[in-house]
């Protein structure tokens, strides 16, 4: 096992040691531009995110909802491609080493790329993992084989509608963590069901001994407190997403406090999720 | 790269639902337990008599098929080539191909228990067409089309909304066909309970292609019966039109392995292929992963989808089903193009000699035909499907036309 995997392994392993669980948000590549963008991107482990999403854009987001979709138009308007989001990430890693990053989206801009130059360009770059929404286990030979095999994390999304008769086949090949999704539903839709994931969590927890993440519907530091409780980690995403469609979307427009807001925000939910320590489960 | 040739071109797909390299199951791990569900229903559903009896039933009562099959004297006469016949599809109940898959697909959503339909629609056929069976079967259905379709299409929204349809308006994107795909998957991932999509054309993630295409095969079905009744033989050529390419794959299927048949499929080049604003992924594409499937995608340098255009609503996506990709791949069918421009002038030539106002969609093939007939000796005979009547149309084409109305 080489870098990427590496990486987020020992930072799982660090939570465990603290006892809590970790934070982990999500920002589009390059919205509303590369330089924001990359402020932004800087600040986040000082504000306390343990792990970082990044969404690379993609002009037919089918999983995510109006927010996450508007992120991906704004950093495409903005000029951002496959290419700039890799030097984002090489940018990153030049001045973190140990904050893991996990690139989020679709297939079709890596399929274009070619696989195995997309595989080794992302693992140069200093790229963990990848979560790819269109491609399930029925596919994993497309991208999830040939990333374990360069060293890069696979993170599969678990749902409401992945029974136990399924999860075994959605947990092969499954590594670095488990991103379990709360509602069945796309992004920033609706709030999610506390009850209902700790339920599904012990129903994961049956099936695989890696990490469980939840997103999906989490906003408030007091939401990401109660997930904390049960889950390894804490997906935020739209919540921050929204920061900057507001200042996107304002009169003023993007404006130089931006990059602060996103990371008071950030500060907020880490508070949340640190507040909350784990009972038993370290 | 060389492609082995089958041993028929019927086969497909295989198990994970793939044409050669195209097809798949390009879903969120939401909708995938929905797939499958929905794969072992079809196939229960194939292998019982009863399914395909009450299909039968309905095609023949509801949908009015057989569709006739009519050999165009005055155009044939007019090429002085080849012997010109229409599949007559959009003589269907509401006048087009469409209805032939949404009374499959809605019989199968009873089958399965479903209690709310969704669909998407560019030029509105399908989404009437939809509307109509959930009007017939009284169940709900939402319709998802793109604003700009709306705006372009308004017969065909106060149609769907008579027959009790909502039209949702699709703001996101382009605002147009492939727009309203990704909201209605948006919506199936949503509501994963009660939910059927009855994608109109054949595309998706497996076994969609598949089993839109076997709906639609009964094109192809009756027209080899009615060309050996009328002719004692079968056509030299087939000719359809290609959006994502339902009405085409519905017509060539039965022909694939009379590989006598030569087969055109005529995707739409809008301004034209080299001012970029067209719709024609096979010709000027390259494979992609799109709404569930690998197939020729209009894309740019980055993997990003481009928007595609097409006078014809029922054109204008930048992919295509991924069975006419594979097609492609191995020469079996020939894809060719015809721009707006040709399509508006086969449009007018048809409404003027043989009394049919066709849609804009089977104007492309009809442009086609207009290219190849006059060379092609009397013997010869085509065939080409009349996938939809023009009605829908005439306001864009007198938009083109510079005619006030």
């Amino acid at each position: 096992m080489s870098g990427g995997a590496e990486r987020i392994a020992a930072r799982f392993q660090a939570l465990r040691a603290e006892g809590r669980a970790g934070l982990i948000t999500f920002l589009t590549a390059g919205d509303p531009n590369y330089e924001v963008a990359r402020d932004i991107l800087f600040g986040l482990p000082e504000a306390g995110v343990d792990l970082i999403e990044i969404g690379m854009p993609f002009t037919d987001p089918m999983a995510d909802g109006p927010t996450i979709q508007l992120a991906s138009r704004r950093a495409l308007d903005a000029g951002m491609t496959v290419t700039r989001t890799l030097e984002l990430v090489t940018e990153f890693r030049a001045r973190d080493r140990e904050t893991p990053i996990i690139l989020m989206g679709y297939y079709n801009p890596i399929h274009h790329r070619g696989v195995d130059k997309f595989l080794a360009e992302a693992g140069a770059a200093g790229v963990d993992g990848m979560i790819i929404v269109d491609l399930p286990p029925e596919e994993d030979a497309e991208l999830c084989l040939p990333a374990l095999q360069a060293g890069l994390s696979f993170i599969r999304l678990a749902t409401p509608t992945t029974d136990d008769a399924r999860l075994p086949a959605v947990l092969t090949n499954t590594s670095g963590f488990v991103y379990y999704v709360s509602y069945t539903g796309i992004t920033g839709a609706r709030t999610l069901d506390e009850a209902q994931v700790a339920a599904s969590l012990a129903r994961l927890r049956r099936h695989t001994e890696l990490p469980l993440a939840v997103g999906f519907g989490i906003r408030e530091p007091e939401q990401a407190a109660a997930v904390a409780r049960v889950a390894d980690a804490v997906v935020v995403g739209s919540a921050l997403v929204d920061i900057i469609r507001g200042a996107a979307e304002s009169d003023g427009g993007i404006d130089a406090g931006l990059p602060g807001r996103v990371h008071d925000a950030v500060r907020a939910l880490a508070r949340g999720v640190r507040g909350a320590r784990m009972g038993g489960e370290g | 790269m060389a492609i082995e040739k089958p041993n028929s071109y019927r086969a497909g797909p295989d198990e994970a639902g793939r044409f050669g390299i195209h097809g798949g199951r390009f879903v969120a791990e939401t909708l995938m337990p929905l797939i499958l569900e929905l794969e072992s229903a079809y196939e229960a559903a194939k292998a019982d008599p009863a399914f395909q009896a009450e299909l039968d039933d309905y095609l023949e009562h509801y949908v009015g098929r057989p569709s006739p099959m009519y050999f165009a004297e005055r155009l044939t006469e007019h090429f002085g080539g080849a012997k010109i016949y229409f599949k007559r599809d959009e003589l269907n109940h509401t006048g087009a191909h469409k209805i032939n898959n949404c009374m499959g697909q809605i019989l199968l959503a009873l089958r399965m228990g479903k209690t709310r339909i969704i669909a998407e629609t560019g030029a509105g056929q399908h989404g009437v067409a939809t509307a109509t069976v959930a009007a017939r079967f009284g169940l709900p259905c939402i319709v998802y089309m793109g604003e700009t379709d709306i705006e372009r299409q308004k017969p065909n929204v106060f149609r769907m909304r008579l027959l009790g349809a909502e039209v949702r308006a699709v703001t996101s994107g382009s605002r147009t066909l492939k727009d309203a795909l990704n909201e209605a998957l948006r919506d199936w991932v949503t509501n994963v309970e009660d939910t059927f999509y009855i994608i109109g054309t054949a595309a998706g993630p497996h076994p969609y292609p598949e089993l839109v295409r076997d709906f639609q095969a009964v094109i192809g079905r009756e027209a080899k019966a009615q060309m050996l009744a009328a002719e004692g033989r079968l056509p030299d050529t087939l000719v359809a039109c290609i959006g994502g390419g339902s009405n085409a794959i519905g017509l060539f299927h039965p022909f694939l392995d009379d590989t006598d048949v030569a087969i055109y499929g005529v995707e739409a080049a809008g301004r034209g292929i080299e001012t970029g604003a067209h719709a024609a992924s096979l010709t000027a594409g390259s494979p992609g992963v799109l709404h569930g499937n690998r197939t020729y995608l209009l894309q740019d340098d980055d993997g990003q989808i481009i928007e595609a255009h097409s006078i014809s609503a029922g054109l204008d996506y930048p992919g295509i089903g991924p069975e006419h990709s594979w097609l492609n791949d191995i020469g079996r069918v020939q894809y060719v193009t015809a721009t707006d421009d040709e399509a508006l002038e086969a449009f007018q030539l048809c409404s003027k000699l043989e009394g049919i106002i066709p849609a804009l969609e089977p104007a492309h093939a009809l442009a086609h035909v207009a290219r190849i007939a006059p060379s092609l000796p009397k013997d010869h005979i085509i065939c080409m499907n009349m996938c939809g009547r023009g009605d829908k149309d005439i306001f864009t084409v007198a938009d083109a036309l510079e005619v006030t109305l």
